[in-house]
């Protein structure tokens, strides 16, 4: 137990000062966790053990990650981006593929040179992710195509995972072999009946997706108790692995599939917000462990081959993609960005070879110099980008800018609702009719049922928790906007969400004037009061129907509203001056309202009296 | 019988006493339709489809308004910016309002002797009503001088005031019953220059 303890301190504690750093040297904290494994590994420090059996255990990070990346997969989105996905994305891979086998055929069997091109196509999903969103590129047109190859690449990894066992040439250590269930051996069965079960098992994880997780998930929502959320998530990929592994299939296939059925469902961001730390740990840990592994004295003496095979990636990655540029007509500038952003190795890459080591497709000594050129690659990507932008930076006063066009596309904003009641129902519907789509999520799982069939894509959630904030997209969104009623959850999402995202705006709905303070204490942008619209359309309605002339009445609404926001801060002031003074709160709020009925009658028969009164130009 | 539509557009209809008048005077006539553009759209937010279909119904268009700036209160711009749609109004295709009969009727503050030339005012009322003109032109309206109401800066009596409400009322059950002599009064600056003259006793 001791030295459990102490493993998982060291491991912890090295992904904790690493990643942070290479973070602040923009490297990314794949890189951060690979450099912490590197000096904790047997190269460094020393301080680490079973390094092997860890990357067994963690590589379950990878099922987890496939299952995220299922869910995040929309099939619309899919369709919409077909072409470039299909075309770009498969070109890239199939391309980089051939070639990078073709160069290995010198060297290797046909088998092992195909694995190491399928291998060596992909790129860093994480790196280029990060990056692009850091320089805010993802949504030029190059950011698009890159998103789009990336996409395809993530897609990719599932048939090859699933395919590199029929690769395999090498002969297995025996202690390696692998995890065969133990459970239940369906081996033993005749051929047609193995098929049967294999399809049964895809089959219940469609059934169970599509039809039974709704109910479940419903259910244990109502019990708000959080961590048993979290325990029939992971019960569920731990499940699904369990079950794909019985019946012969990867793990990850399985919690990919589990990941696209459910990601139409409304409890999707919360799956992502309790599954994501597990995955991120899980995969950090990986990452360590592969820097752990990686031979030091074995890169030492092939310094020169090691070199070689970065430097040969990079180029040859980089001019498949240049010539996938051109076929598909991108302009100078993206096609650029587009060659460097994907040029490199990906983490992905650490993830096959691992496969393909414990399924006897590559011999270590093949692998070691490959995953350390990867990591290299990788190293190096950040190093790319700033070349990159420095040489299409410096011919830009040349060249005209070609801009995306200017005009305002509502679609691509992106803006969450925190809250679906009363409030957020006709907020909703209104931005919707406007052409924006904004991410709901709303805490009442039967709201979110009805909200749901009628074509709103709303998500089960506490949106006060900030791996939901996260996963409802707080990073890319524009604006948030908060329509809770409980004025001490809305102040506590507020706080929260200026603290982890600064560039959002927030526009909030308060239930009160003495809400209205604590926003605007708290320095939200906009603040409404909830019925203070109401109360004046009303007040107008009363007006006409006391035979004011609509236009009087609607304009004296007008002048009131206009007053009673221009007296708010001034009121707020007050209050904030007067805070320390004896005052009762019920004194205050008469005061107040006193003070504000005295500025209502002066300025609005100023303001009226003004207005049309034709003064005589003659004098 | 001529349909009259009466789009009216005064911001403050309960602080002017002629209008208030000269709006009494017609309001329930028989074939008189009153419509209130400020009461019906305080938002400014016209509703289209509702304004050309009342055009359509009524074959002469009237406009009752105060003469702002020289010209007309701002909903009655954003009227015509509306309203008058290519493709229903003007254009190729734009015949809904052709041979309808175009007219305003307007209150001035300044009195006669300071629309012109040499007056305080410097311009003619038709000089300045001819974007109006225009207007109707474009549209293939028959356009008629308008129904004029002048001085008000000074003051009117209130038998002044009664006076000029029941000439309005007597212009438009004349141009309603088509005992209007049209070819006279276009060469007449107003439509009430000279009222006597140009209806057609029955």
């Amino acid at each position: 137990m001791e030295q459990f303890l102490l493993q998982l301190f060291i491991f912890l504690t090295a992904a904790a000062i690493a990643v942070p750093v290479a973070k602040k040297l923009g490297l990314g904290s794949v890189l951060g966790y690979l450099i912490a494994g590197i000096v904790i590994g047997p190269y460094g420090l020393s301080l680490i053990e079973h390094v092997e059996d860890v990357m067994h255990f963690t590589e379950f990070g990878v099922v987890m990650m496939l299952f995220l990346v299922g869910l995040e997969l929309k099939p619309s989105l899919l369709w919409q981006m077909r072409t470039p996905i299909l075309g770009m994305g498969g070109m890239q891979v199939i391309a980089t593929s051939i070639l990078i086998a073709a160069v290995c055929l010198i060297y290797l069997p046909w088998q092992q040179a195909l694995a190491v091109g399928l291998i060596l196509s992909l790129s860093s999903t994480a790196i280029v992710l990060q990056t692009l969103r850091e320089k805010g590129l993802m949504n030029t047109s190059g950011g698009r195509s890159i998103f789009s190859v990336l996409l395809f690449q993530d897609l990719a990894v599932i048939p090859m995972i699933a395919l590199l066992p029929f690769l395999a040439t090498v002969a297995l250590h025996d202690d390696g072999h692998h995890h065969e269930s133990h459970l239940v051996d369906i081996s033993s069965l005749p051929g047609y009946m193995q098929a049967c079960a294999t399809l049964l098992a895809i089959l219940s994880i469609f059934l169970l997706g599509k039809f039974a997780s709704r109910p479940i998930f419903r259910a244990i929502a109502k019990t708000r108790v959080r961590e048993i959320f979290v325990a029939a998530a992971l019960g569920l990929v731990v499940g699904i692995s369990l079950l794909m592994t019985v019946v012969g299939l990867s793990p990850a296939l399985g919690a990919f599939l589990a990941g696209v059925v459910l990601a139409d469902s409304e409890y999707r961001h919360e799956l992502e917000g309790d599954l994501d730390p597990f995955k991120g740990l899980l995969l950090g840990i990986f990452f360590i462990s592969i820097g752990a592994s990686l031979n030091f004295a074995m890169i030492g003496s092939k310094i020169g081959l090691i070199l070689g095979i970065t430097a040969g990636l990079i180029l040859l990655k980089a001019l498949i993609l240049v010539a996938t540029g051109l076929i598909f007509k991108m302009e100078k500038k993206q096609r650029s960005l587009f060659a460097i952003a994907l040029a490199q190795g990906g983490e992905f890459a650490f993830v096959l070879f691992q496969v393909s080591k414990s399924n006897g497709v590559l011999p270590s000594e093949t692998i070691e110099p490959l995953i350390s050129a990867v990591a290299l690659s990788m190293f190096l990507a950040p190093v790319c980008f700033l070349v990159q932008e420095k040489l299409t930076s410096r011919k830009q006063g040349q060249e005209t800018d070609e801009r995306e066009s200017d005009s305002i596309d509502r679609t691509g904003h992106k803006v969450i609702l925190a809250g679906f009641g009363r409030m957020g129902t006709d907020l909703g519907r209104f931005l919707i009719s406007a052409g924006i789509k904004p991410v709901i999520l709303d805490y009442d799982a039967a709201n979110v049922d009805v909200l749901r069939r009628f074509g709103f894509e709303v998500y089960y959630g506490d949106i006060t928790r900030l791996d939901l904030l996260e996963a409802a997209g707080a990073a890319e969104a524009e604006l948030l906007v908060i329509t809770i009623r409980d004025a001490e959850k809305t102040r506590e999402l507020v706080e929260l969400a200026k603290k982890h995202y600064p560039h959002l705006k927030i526009v909030s709905s308060a239930a009160d004037r003495t809400s209205t303070y604590e926003l605007m204490d708290l320095g939200v942008e906009k603040i409404r009061r909830e019925t203070f619209g109401s109360a004046l359309a009303l007040g107008k309605d009363v007006l006409d129907e006391l035979g004011t002339h609509p236009y009087d009445s609607h304009r004296l609404m007008r002048i009131f509203r206009k007053m009673d926001e221009a007296t708010l801060p001034v009121l707020y002031k007050m209050l904030k001056e007067g805070e320390d003074s004896y005052i009762t709160m019920y004194q205050k709020h008469s005061e107040e309202l006193e003070e504000l009925m005295k500025l209502d009658l002066e300025l609005e028969k100023e303001e009226i009296d003004k207005a049309w009164t034709a003064a005589n130009p003659e004098g | 019988m001529r349909k009259i539509l009466i789009n009216f557009a005064h911001p403050a209809a309960s602080r002017s006493k002629m209008n208030k008048a000269l709006r009494q005077a017609i309001e329930g006539l028989d074939g008189v339709t009153l419509n209130d553009l400020y009461a019906l759209y305080p938002d400014f937010l016209i509703d289209v489809e509702r304004e050309q279909k009342l055009c359509e119904e009524h074959e002469v268009i009237l406009f009752q308004h105060p003469f702002y700036w020289y010209s007309t209160p701002s909903i009655m711009k954003e009227w015509l910016d509306l309203v008058l749609q290519h493709g229903w109004a003007y254009g190729s295709q734009g015949k809904a309002l052709h041979g309808k009969y175009f007219i305003q009727a307007i209150t001035a503050g300044g009195d006669k002797s300071t629309y012109r030339r040499d007056g305080y005012n410097r311009f003619t009322i038709a000089e300045l009503t001819s974007p109006f003109r225009a207007t109707a032109k474009l549209c293939g309206m028959l356009w008629l001088p308008p129904f004029m109401v002048m001085g008000i800066h000074r003051g009117l009596a209130q038998d002044k005031i009664s006076a000029y409400a029941e000439d309005y009322r007597r212009s438009l059950i004349a141009l309603r019953d088509d005992r209007l002599d049209l070819t006279k009064i276009e060469d007449m600056s107003f439509l009430n220059s000279d009222l006597d003259s140009v209806i057609k006793e029955e």
